[in-house]
């Protein structure tokens, strides 16, 4: 999938993926894809909730050897 | 939309329980939440300049996970104290969990206001210079003007 930006959130626990996902959103600009990769594997459920809270799209999430993986589209 | 808001009310001092309030802000802020914390009796510790004496004690804390079962004659030994705290700091880095100051930062860069009790600050002599600049002083009434018309309130 084609994306933008990309923040390695590896390494971090709750809630730092989510903050700092948060952080790298807000210099894009609309409807621009950012890339996320994760090892807490309680961003699964978290990347999801952020994405209904805030309006921002969760264009896909998966595991690939142990490493989660979210596209995010800025709203 | 409208903002959602969430208050907290900070009464804990010790390492374990300082945590809550700084990850239930920060996630909150990160979600567009208008967040205000309310610190008041030990939860004023968490608003010193310097967070390293916020410690954590195995001693009236059962539950806490210990390596090795510990009596509570051996939990009393002078310097217990300070290293379940060093043994719980390196598993939180062990385990990429962010420390206190970097939680406070984010909670402070993502415009949390902190308000710290001022009848608390003037009951335990609290020096206002050792606590970080950022923080407003309030009393009960103050807080209830923000917490009453919150969506979240929580007592820690």
């Amino acid at each position: 999938m084609n994306f933008d930006k990309e923040f390695d959130a590896s390494g971090l626990n709750c809630p730092l993926p989510i903050i700092k996902t948060k952080k790298s959103l807000t210099d894009m600009e609309s409807g621009k894809v950012l890339k996320v990769i994760a090892t807490d594997c309680g961003a699964v459920k978290d990347m999801q909730a952020f994405a209904d809270q805030t309006g921002n799209k969760l264009l896909s999430s998966t595991e690939e050897g142990g490493k989660y993986i979210f596209f995010m589209q800025k709203k | 939309m409208t903002t959602k808001k969430m208050a907290i009310i900070a009464t804990k001092g010790t390492l374990d329980m300082a945590y809550p309030p700084f990850i239930l802000a920060s996630t909150a802020a990160a979600l567009g939440y208008e967040v205000q914390i309310f610190f008041t009796f030990y939860g004023l510790q968490l608003l010193r300049k310097d967070l390293s004496d916020v410690k954590i004690s195995p001693l009236a804390n059962p539950a806490m996970p210990m390596p090795v079962p510990m009596p509570v004659m051996v939990q009393m030994l002078p310097g217990m104290e300070s290293m379940a705290t060093m043994m719980m700091k390196q598993k939180l880095a062990k385990h990429g969990v962010a420390s206190l100051e970097e939680l406070r930062d984010l909670c402070l860069e993502a415009d949390v206001k902190f308000i710290a009790c001022q009848m608390t600050v003037d009951l335990f002599e609290f020096d206002k210079s050792e606590f970080i600049d950022n923080v407003e002083y309030g009393g009960a009434t103050m807080f209830m003007g923000f917490a009453g018309d919150t969506d979240v309130c929580l007592f820690i």
